[in-house]
């Protein structure tokens, strides 16, 4: 083990992976001389050429739909997105093409690509660049939908994501990029996808969350049980397509509260899946509505101070927490 | 006709056989399309038979095809077996997509032709990518990419194409993007769709070097055919050829009142049928009989019919194929909701 940051773990997921298979190939805007806007490329234009490091025109359907027909012959084409806002514009490419051409091919071909970005809210990048995409990407069969929160879980599941089959959109969280934690040394360790963790046990009620709201979620949990001795259970999801919620429903039996948290709008969203799923196989088991955390129902603004009261913080984990447990 | 390749008579033949069963064969899904035995959309390719068989005659069998929805003359062309290509109109599982596919999906990796795509103009960019996929690779394959003149204003067209021209620079993209050009985006004239109507100029605007061709003449096609298709496999750059076509029938099987266009401009059309010319040309060329052209019609009649036989025979797909080819098999628990 060593300890990495997140964004040098999915640097070295890249560079192992296109170390290890030459049908690995990198796409994106201002990869390659640049070296990416969050320079999670820098070093491999030097490394691998611009035949494998490739930098496009300004134009996500027209990369998106290429490495699709790449991966439709034998390659592994890994696209950056400079932000997962832009992947709207290849919108068609990834949900009529990508998602749909082993089906509709009765399953005649493979699509192994991965794209992958920085995703969700940042700080002041305002309305076009401050989206979370899980509900829309996850909605649709056909793709993978990953959003790893420590750095372990980024390298080991981008590993899986290139090594696979199927694309898969690999959602980064920007505000995780410099966070740090201990990260396998074996270059064939993966972690599959599909499966949740359990970050941390508890008794009283049951936390269920992704990405960066999982750390949120990590510190309100300790802090509750210094201060007020409850004790919740955190559950990283990891993959948002497909899901694992047995352990959520085996939590929900023992803690019979559960309070699930999302990023960003309520309505139509993640939380609301969790949420329903978690009400109809334990409803039983229930002591409390399921309550969901979200942000506010706007566009991102760009003033700091309207930016902070659009997302969810402490605050509100912690409110939820009360009211399932009837100590609001 | 501006390029006659040097006739070779048994060669002419066999693809007048094959226009001629491309034409009964799309007949026939017309009449099973209203007897309720085909669904969903049906897009057939009457008129433009000599734009296909121009060009993939001149094709080598590891060439790569991608088309738009009006593909079934591709997959025959290509080789695909006719009965699967019904089987899979009819929804049934020995279709040439276990019956997933259907009409504007055609998929039939082993023959070359990887689909069928129903989002005009979205495929552009993935032939985009096979062919420089097959450079990547040591291959010296060529990818045909079909589509009609209204996948031109879609933005993946831009995207697609853009990219295609900077490839080929490094010799790494090597794709014959061919424009049916049937003048009809639906039922909307080049004339209403296109700002620039002289649709080959505007692959200039991307360094693809472009020329038009009759596409009612399968000389004209088939000789541009080979040099272009040489030329794209030598020099991984690619090229695009507007053949100028018509299609005889209804954009699809619902296009029933045609308001976009006369009775008189489609009989008017009906002179330039490319079979007849082929016909023609071969009557005066190999002194084809009257004799010849009934025996080619009625073998290619039969075969049709077989086709439909076998895909009314044959069996739709099981319920557990509803959960296969798809991520859920994968990395899921199968996709399975109500199941």
């Amino acid at each position: 083990m060593a300890e990495k940051t997140y964004r040098d773990a999915i640097h070295d997921a890249l560079f192992e992976e296109m170390e290890r298979d030459e049908n690995v190939l990198l796409l994106g805007e201002d990869i390659g001389i640049y070296e990416g806007t969050f320079r999670i490329t820098a070093g491999m234009l030097n490394r691998f050429g611009s035949r494998r490091v490739i930098d496009t025109p300004i134009a996500e359907a027209g990369m998106i739909g290429s490495a699709i027909g790449m991966a439709m012959f034998g390659l592994r084409p890994v696209v950056e997105m400079m932000t997962m806002n832009f992947s709207i514009v290849a919108a068609d490419q990834i949900v009529n093409h990508a998602a749909k051409i082993r089906y509709f091919s009765g399953g005649q071909v493979d699509i192994p690509l991965v794209i992958r970005g920085p995703h969700g809210v940042g700080v002041q990048l305002s309305a076009q660049h401050s989206q979370s995409l899980e509900s829309f990407y996850g909605h649709f069969p056909g793709l993978a939908v990953v959003a790893p929160s420590t750095p372990a879980d980024a390298k080991g599941m981008l590993k899986t994501a290139i090594r696979g089959k199927d694309p898969v959109i690999f959602l980064e969280s920007a505000a995780l990029y410099g966070s740090k934690g201990e990260v396998p040394d074996d270059t064939n360790a993966t972690v599959p996808f599909g499966k949740s963790a359990i970050l941390r046990e508890g008794s009283d009620v049951t936390l269920v969350s992704f990405g960066r709201m999982v750390q949120l979620a990590l510190k309100v949990a300790n802090d509750l049980s210094e201060r007020e001795n409850i004790e919740a259970e955190v559950i990283d999801l990891r993959s948002i397509r497909p899901l694992d919620l047995d352990p959520v429903y085996d939590s929900v039996r023992k803690t019979h509260r559960a309070v699930v948290v999302q990023e960003q709008w309520k309505p139509f969203g993640f939380a609301g899946e969790i949420s329903a799923s978690i009400t109809e196989t334990v409803f039983d088991e229930l002591d409390a509505p399921v309550i969901r955390v979200t942000g506010e129902d706007v566009p991102m603004p760009y003033a700091r101070n309207l930016e902070l009261l659009a997302v969810p913080h402490e605050e509100h984990i912690e409110k939820a927490i009360m009211q399932v447990l009837y100590r609001d | 006709m501006t390029e006659e390749p040097v006739a070779n008579a048994p060669e002419w033949t066999d693809i007048l056989r094959q226009m001629i069963l491309i034409r009964k064969f799309e007949e026939a899904t017309e009449r099973e399309f209203r007897r309720g035995k085909i669904g969903g959309y049906l897009h057939v390719y009457i008129g433009q038979e000599a734009v296909v068989a121009g060009i993939q005659t001149a094709a080598r069998k590891d060439d790569i095809v991608f088309a738009g929805y009006r593909d079934h003359a591709h997959a025959l062309l290509l080789g695909s077996d006719p009965n699967a290509v019904m089987a899979e109109l009819f929804g049934k599982s020995t279709g040439v997509s276990k019956g997933k596919g259907g009409s504007m999906h055609l998929f039939d990796a082993p023959n070359g032709l990887f689909g069928g795509y129903g989002i005009v103009g979205g495929h552009l960019a993935l032939a985009t990518g096979a062919a420089f996929a097959g450079r990547y690779r040591g291959l010296d394959r060529v990818v045909f990419c079909y589509f009609g003149d209204g996948a031109m204003n879609i933005g993946a067209f831009h995207e697609a194409l853009n990219m295609a021209g900077l490839w080929g620079k490094q010799g790494m993209c090597p794709v014959v993007f061919v424009i049916e050009n049937n003048g009809y985006a639906m039922g909307t004239s080049v004339e209403r769709h296109s700002a620039v109507t002289d649709l080959a100029s505007r692959m200039n605007q991307y360094a693809i070097p472009n020329e038009k061709v009759d596409g009612q003449d399968i000389f004209a096609v088939r000789g541009v055919a080979d040099r272009v298709i040489r030329q794209v496999r030598e020099t991984g750059r690619p090229y695009c050829i507007e053949a100028i076509t018509y299609r005889f029938s209804g954009h699809g099987a619902a296009d029933i009142l045609q308001p976009y266009r006369t009775k008189a401009e489609v009989e008017q059309q009906r002179h330039r049928d490319p079979i007849v010319i082929l016909k023609k040309r071969l009557a005066e060329i190999t002194g084809l009989s009257e004799e010849d052209v009934k025996a080619m019609d009625d073998e290619a009649s039969q075969m049709v019919a077989r086709a439909v036989e076998f895909a009314e025979a044959s069996e739709p797909p099981s319920a557990d194929e509803l959960y296969k080819d798809v991520v859920a098999e994968t990395w899921g628990k199968g996709g399975r909701i109500n199941g």
